[in-house]
């Protein structure tokens, strides 16, 4: 099973941000860079039913020259090989834009010999958070699509069986049919995935071709090897250039919170704070007798 | 909100290694109502001690660096928190094995067990290493490491128990007031304290805090990366932190260290990474701590490969995951050595900035000492902040030499070795002259000041093997020949020597004379006219510096010293000047300075001024402004070179014209430009002059450098009391001048050592003075005259006799020496009748 | 008019964020778009200006009420033998069918929510606004950056579709009414249904550890030290009979298992105290417990955000200090 996933380049933020002279963008200019923890999952569902299926995984971008960096660590994790769709500044662009380029994209990877069984995206990115590009793209694509899910397992056969859905789609994935291009070949196989809804774990079988945008918590992604890096710094890159924004992003600014004052009492200072704390405890009525 | 005491006897910021270590031992010398302020929590408030590799390998080629550090190393033990390993510097080249080689001199020479070994014995104690990719290895036992946290949290705490230190963490300094030049207070988010006394002790963010008081501390954060790797299951085998020695693979730049079942990488390797203090993230918006800086894998990419060729069996391994990755920040300054001591910008302001975690604890004694006494136990001039430069403090200047010292940290470096960044800031008037001449420039303080000058390349012809050439490349870089044929021309006829760089300041006023006489060893109160070459002592009786004076007036004395410690001499001056009555004016950019020395030197001067230059006219010693056309030249008859002759002191803008002027006199003389290889060294050497930072250092006396005189002036002096007691004493050691015998190595060819080396009995015993140090050489040079090497060295007082056999070990071998002076009589010309023709 | 996806629970209970984003809807009508009525519903158009609800599958009496008492005049129950598992293709097409074609559609910011919105624009030919807090004349404010900024953004076009972040508002009920329900036919296509959930396994709970459940939650964050170093925390959960919760840095570093993880993308949880141990207060872990009704720190650092978030804190190492809780409770109990 060949796999793409989609990741996007993000500031790594902690507790609080400062916002650059345009007051779009936040300064990341002392902040390191890093992928949004949905998408690290999703990478690693991709290694991980790669390896099962005998695949391979590549990953795409669309950002900045130097998102180039969240390729290559993809890769030395496990990934085959990447894409970067270049576009100095993603911010600019609508959830619909990226959908589109990323849609687009695969097209002309099929036209070149490389098809995807199955798209990943992380549920949302850490800094848009817009939680609909998966969703988009799926439509793009004319792929079903799911959210929300921790696991993936590539399954034998058909989409049929389990719980009580009653019958499938016989098979057929309704809106793959007459996909406008970039389709696996029919009967690529069919992935099993779970997800965290309101009463439980719920499952999901699934024809592919597919998008599926992933939520963090189901795997723990690995960290490099040394070995892994090593090869990330040879692996092949395909470049692309980013169109012009269609849609464009409606933002008008960044703005941030304010500072909030604090209500504290403070207890005290070390252990002989101890019986204050317990005396709230006992308050609040959570000791067990 | 906690508060915070509103007075302090001192205020220390920071509470990482250095600052702990400080507050531990300002508590031991009695300090109390010590105040110590941190912006980040305990025990790890987020600074570069909170991130450190926490290992130190004990030799260093410095031996203010080796010494802090051993001290560091015992006060570790002490805590109970040094764990030894062993630690290996693995060599992968011959340039590289000969450079271990330096460094088991270095070792020899601190007294510091070290052994070079062969990549099998590398191997028994790594068994991971793959000996094929390494030809050698160093190895010391003592390597170990440290839990600096842990130091620091205990050293903090019993200054805390001791009832003497309040500590206030989560606290930032606002703001820091400074009054009349002095240190007022100390605005702080939980309040102000009064306190006449701040301790820098801040690390990376140090200059941010100095310029709060409108200070500069000039240091740059640099990032050093640093990644962990695990599970190593070979690691894993062996319990507790680290079983498995420490490697330095030195050609890499990088180390191997054990932490547990992980592997520490760290690199020194990558481009410098360099940030301003401001750019430095608050806690807040860090993702680790503000010193953690985001990992720039692209810079570490070449290291991974080179350390999986070392480790292989260890880091390909496909389960061995990189779990941590940090571009972490440290302190990177324009010279290499810490910061240390009061600002000489604002009183009450004290440095202990750019400190490694392997030195902290012997920096926070070292210091704590300075403040409590005046001075430390151990000489850490070489890291006085006082030492700069005004140009030396901007922040273009830390960023150029920070830039290019980065990779020397594990780099092979030439003791001469130049920088290339950042020069041709302080050019003397005859600059264009001198380049002219093909000048071979080196720099000091700025100055660009010629070496020698390739336009006396045809001397050599003339002196021939005299020059002594040097056939190995170590041995002869950044040296040449023509230093030698200068320095013989010189001899037999007459040298010009640009002395542009001496720093120049004069103490004036009705209380000048008491300044000078309560500051100087020798007599100050002398005629007008007089030059006094004197010793600057500190209260222990060592040496501060050493320096001429001319007394120009009833109230005026003009002070000439070296332009590499002359920056310190001004701030020693001016903090031993009375409240009023003195002052110091620094004419440094106001005179230049041109020797002009050689038997023909009086000829030269006297066809150029009607003044009388000759023996009885002139007597050596003295000064006086005489015509040279329509120049008014301060003539000052003295010589570092140990010949006739003057220094003639002019104002900068007629220095070109002065030049000009001797030089085409000096045309029918013999008359040569003449570069600082000969003033600096070969000159001064073969007449046993010593030099301040090489044998006159805080620990030795005036006695044992053999600079004592009949008398002791009546006046009180600094350091007084301790010489007389000195002159008492038995010396515990002596400094020595040895030659070397036969410079011919197992090879068959001949080496020329260049100093640091250790000197050893005829039996190659290690020769151990009274102050427990090993035998070393100071300074070494060409003794021309002589056709002789010459080494200076402390002996210990039984092997200092005439005549007596040693040895000197240079890349670990042996070369036959022999003691020719014990005292200061001059190899050369031991009756000074060349001076005082 | 605002059309809100309104979430029940298995007893066909309003949830807590449902009714979040009704009052911010009620609350707010006349800075988002007003359409007419929904196209498919009969009889007069609704006020402007009005606040209806779509449910899908169980609707209670009770949460007829609630919804009434949170200002929604009209309630469009969506049920279908093939909306009973969920499948959000099919879901979305559902509410995209009584949709009115001007005004807006909103759900709270939750997976089913979000994903469901998201559908319903791309089927609507919509932008989506997702984790809108607020919106005044000056457009509408987002949570982005997990929350650690905000972006201010206008949505053109006549229908708006957003998801209201959680915790952006709390439920606020005002003059009840008494809603009318309406229930409708419906067509669902076989092809949105092959996304739909084949079975849920409610035995594989991933609340094993109790912690969005637990009254009292201990959270350990970065502070602990290291993976060893949890065992004064999960002594005091023992002795609370509560649940361990951690910051992302102690799943991250390995330290525990993602389950136990609190925060934007762990559980958010609402217990009645929340512990928080050695935990800086990241903006990512606020957002989990924001639903805890009373905080308390254990910090070194007083200035952190935790603290001064906190109800109550004590400044000091968190071994130590819980070390003497532990013992304190024992004592007590004798």
């Amino acid at each position: 099973m060949n796999i793409l996933v989609c990741i996007k380049r993000v500031p790594d933020i902690a507790g609080s941000v400062t916002l650059d002279a345009t007051g779009t963008r936040i300064d990341d200019s002392g902040l390191g860079h890093t992928k949004s923890s949905h998408e690290e999952c999703a990478v690693e569902l991709a290694i991980q039913t790669a390896a099962a299926t005998g695949g391979t995984v590549t990953v795409l971008t669309v950002g900045p020259a130097e998102a180039v960096e969240q390729l290559r660590a993809a890769v030395a994790v496990g990934a085959n090989d990447g894409i970067l769709v270049e576009a100095a500044d993603p911010s600019v662009f609508a959830p619909e834009d990226i959908a589109q380029i990323i849609g687009d994209v695969i097209r002309d990877r099929a036209e070149a010999g490389q098809t995807f069984d199955l798209v990943l995206t992380g549920d949302d990115a850490a800094d848009t958070g817009d939680f609909q590009v998966g969703i988009r793209l799926a439509y793009d694509l004319e792929y079903p699509v799911l959210t929300n899910i921790q696991t993936i397992r590539a399954v034998d056969g058909d989409v049929g069986g389990g719980g009580e859905g009653g019958a499938t789609g016989s098979g057929a994935v309704g809106a793959a049919d007459g996909g406008s291009g970039g389709v696996a070949d029919g009967g690529a196989g069919v992935i099993e995935a779970r997800g965290i809804g309101p009463a439980g774990t719920e499952v999901f079988t699934l024809a592919l071709p597919a998008v599926i945008a992933v939520q963090e918590g189901g795997v723990d992604p690995r960290y490099p090897s040394i070995t892994g890096r090593m090869k990330a710094k040879k692996a092949p890159i395909a470049e692309y250039d980013a169109p012009e924004p269609g849609t464009g992003s409606p933002r008008i600014r960044l703005e941030l919170p304010e500072v909030r004052q604090s209500s504290v009492t403070i207890l005290g200072e070390g252990p002989d704070a101890a019986p204050a704390l317990v005396d709230v405890l006992e308050e609040i009525g959570v000791m067990r007798p | 909100m906690a508060s915070i005491p509103a007075q302090a006897s001192v205020v220390v910021i920071g509470a990482g290694i250095v600052g702990n270590s400080l507050v531990h031992h300002l508590a031991e010398l009695g300090w109390t109502d010590i105040v110590q302020v941190d912006k980040g929590p305990l025990p790890n408030p987020g600074g570069s001690t909170g991130h450190a590799s926490n290992f130190i390998f004990p030799v260093d080629h410095s031996r203010e660096i080796a010494d802090l550090t051993l001290d560091s190393m015992a006060q570790y033990k002490e805590l109970g928190v040094f764990t030894e390993s062993g630690g290996f510097e693995v060599a992968r080249t011959e340039e590289r094995m000969e450079e271990l080689r330096r460094r088991m001199a270095s070792a020899r020479a601190w007294g510091i067990e070290s052994s070079l070994v062969t990549p099998a014995e590398v191997v028994e104690k790594v068994p991971f290493l793959d000996p094929s990719v390494i030809v050698g290895g160093f190895w010391t036992p003592t390597v170990g490491v440290v839990d600096s946290v842990r130091a620091g949290t205990m050293m903090r705490e019993s200054a805390e128990a001791a009832g003497a230190l309040t500590v206030s963490p989560n606290t930032e300094v606002t703001g820091i007031d400074v009054d009349n030049g002095r240190i007022t207070r100390v605005h702080t988010s939980r309040g102000e304290i009064v306190t006449d006394r701040v301790f820098v002790a801040c690390g990376v963010w140090s200059p941010r805090i100095a310029a709060m008081a409108g200070a500069e501390i000039p240091l740059t954060p640099a990032v050093h990366q640093m990644i962990s790797v695990g599970p190593v299951p070979q690691l894993a085998e062996r319990p507790g932190e680290i079983s498995f020695p420490i490697v330095r693979d030195m050609d890499t730049f990088c180390y191997e260290r054990q932490h547990g079942s992980d592997m520490e990488i760290g690199s020194y390797a990558h481009r410098p990474i360099l940030h301003d203090p401001d750019e430095i993230p608050s806690i807040e918006a860090a993702k680790l701590s503000p010193t953690e800086m985001p990992f720039t894998d692209e810079d570490f990419d070449p290291q991974l490969e080179q350390a999986v060729e070392l480790m292989p069996e260890v880091l390909s391994n496909p389960d061995v995951e990189i779990r941590y990755a940090i571009n972490g920040l440290l302190s990177l300054t324009p010279d290499g050595a810490p910061i240390l001591g009061e600002s000489p910008q604002v009183a009450g302001l004290w440095s202990a900035a750019a400190v490694w975690v392997k030195e902290g604890p012997g920096v926070g004694r070292a210091v704590a000492e300075w403040m409590t006494n005046g001075l430390p136990e151990i000489d850490v001039q070489g890291a006085d902040i006082a030492r700069f430069h005004p140009h030396q403090r901007t922040r273009e200047h830390v960023r150029a030499r920070t830039s290019e010292a980065f990779n020397k940290t594990y780099g092979i470096v030439h003791p001469g070795e130049q920088w290339a960044s950042d020069r041709n800031v302080r050019l003397s008037p005859m600059h264009a002259r001198e380049k002219e001449l093909g000048a071979v420039f080196f720099e000091t303080g700025g100055w660009e000041r010629p070496q020698w000058y390739e336009s006396n390349a045809g001397l050599l012809e003339e002196f021939g093997d005299r020059v002594m050439p040097r056939p190995n490349e170590w041995d002869g870089r950044w040296w040449s020949p023509i230093i030698n044929a200068e320095h013989l021309a010189m001899r037999q006829r007459a040298g010009l020597v640009d002395l542009s760089s001496f720093v120049i300041f004069d103490v004036a006023g009705p209380a000048a004379l008491d300044a000078v006489q309560r500051i100087a060893l020798a007599q100050m109160d002398v005629t007008i006219g007089r030059v006094v070459y004197t010793p600057i002592l500190d209260e222990n009786g060592g040496f501060r510096s050493d320096l001429t004076i001319m007394r120009l007036a009833h109230d005026r004395f003009r002070i000439v010293t070296g332009a590499a410690h002359g920056m310190a001499d001004v701030k020693w001056f001016h903090d031993r000047l009375p409240a009023s009555g003195a002052q110091i004016a620094d004419l440094t950019s106001s005179w230049t300075t041109i020797g002009l020395w050689g038997p023909n030197a009086r000829d030269i001067l006297g066809g150029l001024t009607s003044a009388d230059v000759s023996y009885e006219g002139f007597r050596f010693g003295t000064a006086r402004t005489i015509e040279i056309g329509s120049l008014p030249v301060l003539a000052s008859r003295i010589s570092y070179v140990g010949d006739l002759g003057w220094e003639l002191y002019v104002p900068m803008e007629s220095g070109l014209r002065l030049w000009d002027v001797l030089y085409e006199a000096g045309r029918d003389h013999g008359l040569i430009p003449v570069g600082l290889g000969v003033y600096g060294t070969t000159g001064r050497i073969e007449k046993g002059y010593r030099a301040f930072g090489a044998e006159l250092d805080s620990e030795r006396s005036v006695v044992e450098v053999g600079m004592s005189r009949p008398k002791v002036k009546s006046q009180d002096f600094v350091g007084r009391a301790a010489h007389l007691r000195h002159r008492e004493e038995e010396p515990k050691a002596v400094l020595c001048s040895l030659t070397v015998d036969d410079h011919t190595s197992a090879s068959g060819q001949m080496r020329y050592m260049l100093g640091g080396e250790p000197i050893v009995s005829a039996d190659g015993d290690p020769l151990i003075d009274g102050h427990g140090r090993n035998a070393y050489v100071t300074s070494a040079g060409s003794a021309p005259s002589l056709g002789k090497h010459v080494l200076m060295a402390f002996l210990p007082p039984a092997e200092a006799v005439l005549g007596n056999r040693l040895q000197v070990v240079y890349m670990e071998e042996f070369y036959p020496v022999t003691v020719a002076s014990v005292d200061s009589t001059p190899l050369f010309d031991p009756d000074n009748e060349c001076i005082r023709r | 008019m605002t059309l809100v996806f309104v979430e029940t629970d298995t007893s066909g209970e309003v949830t807590l964020t449902s009714a979040e984003a009704v009052t911010f809807a009620r609350k707010n009508p006349q800075l988002l778009p007003d359409g007419g009525a929904t196209t498919s519903r009969e009889g007069a158009a609704p006020p402007s200006g009005s606040t209806e609800g779509v449910v899908i599958g169980l609707l209670s009496d009770s949460a007829v009420n609630e919804l009434g008492r949170l200002g929604v005049s009209v309630i469009h129950h969506l049920e279908h033998p093939d909306l009973a598992d969920y499948s959000a293709a099919a879901w979305a097409q559902a509410i995209v069918d009584i949709t009115p074609e001007s005004g807006t559609l909103m759900a709270s910011g939750t997976p089913r929510g979000m994903e469901l919105m998201a559908h319903a624009a791309v089927r609507t030919g919509q932008r989506m606004a997702a984790n809108v807090i607020a919106c005044d004349d000056d457009g509408l404010l987002r949570q982005v950056f997990g929350g650690t900024a905000f972006e201010r953004l206008r949505l053109d076009g006549d229908l708006h579709v957003i998801t209201i972040a959680g915790h952006a508002c709390t439920p606020e009920e005002t003059d009840p009414t008494d809603p009318e329900v309406f229930d409708y036919d419906l067509d669902v296509a076989e092809a949105d249904l092959t996304t739909r959930v084949r079975r849920t396994e409610a035995e594989a709970a991933d609340d094993a550890s109790g912690l969005t459940s637990a009254r009292a939650v201990v959270g350990a964050g970065r502070g602990v030290g290291s993976e060893n170093g949890f065992g004064e925390v999960l002594e005091l959960v023992d002795h609370l009979g509560g649940a361990l919760g951690v910051s992302r840095v102690v799943t991250g570093l390995g330290w525990r298992p993602h389950a136990e993880q609190v925060g934007q993308t762990g559980s958010r949880i609402s217990p009645d105290v929340y512990i928080a141990c050695g935990i800086s207060g990241a903006i990512q872990h606020m957002a989990g417990i924001e639903g805890a009704k009373t905080l308390i720190a254990i910090n070194t650092d007083e200035e952190a955000t935790m603290v001064q978030r906190a109800d109550y804190a004590i400044i000091g190492d968190l071994h130590e200090v819980i070390a003497a809780v532990n013992e304190e409770i024992v004592r007590r109990r004798g």
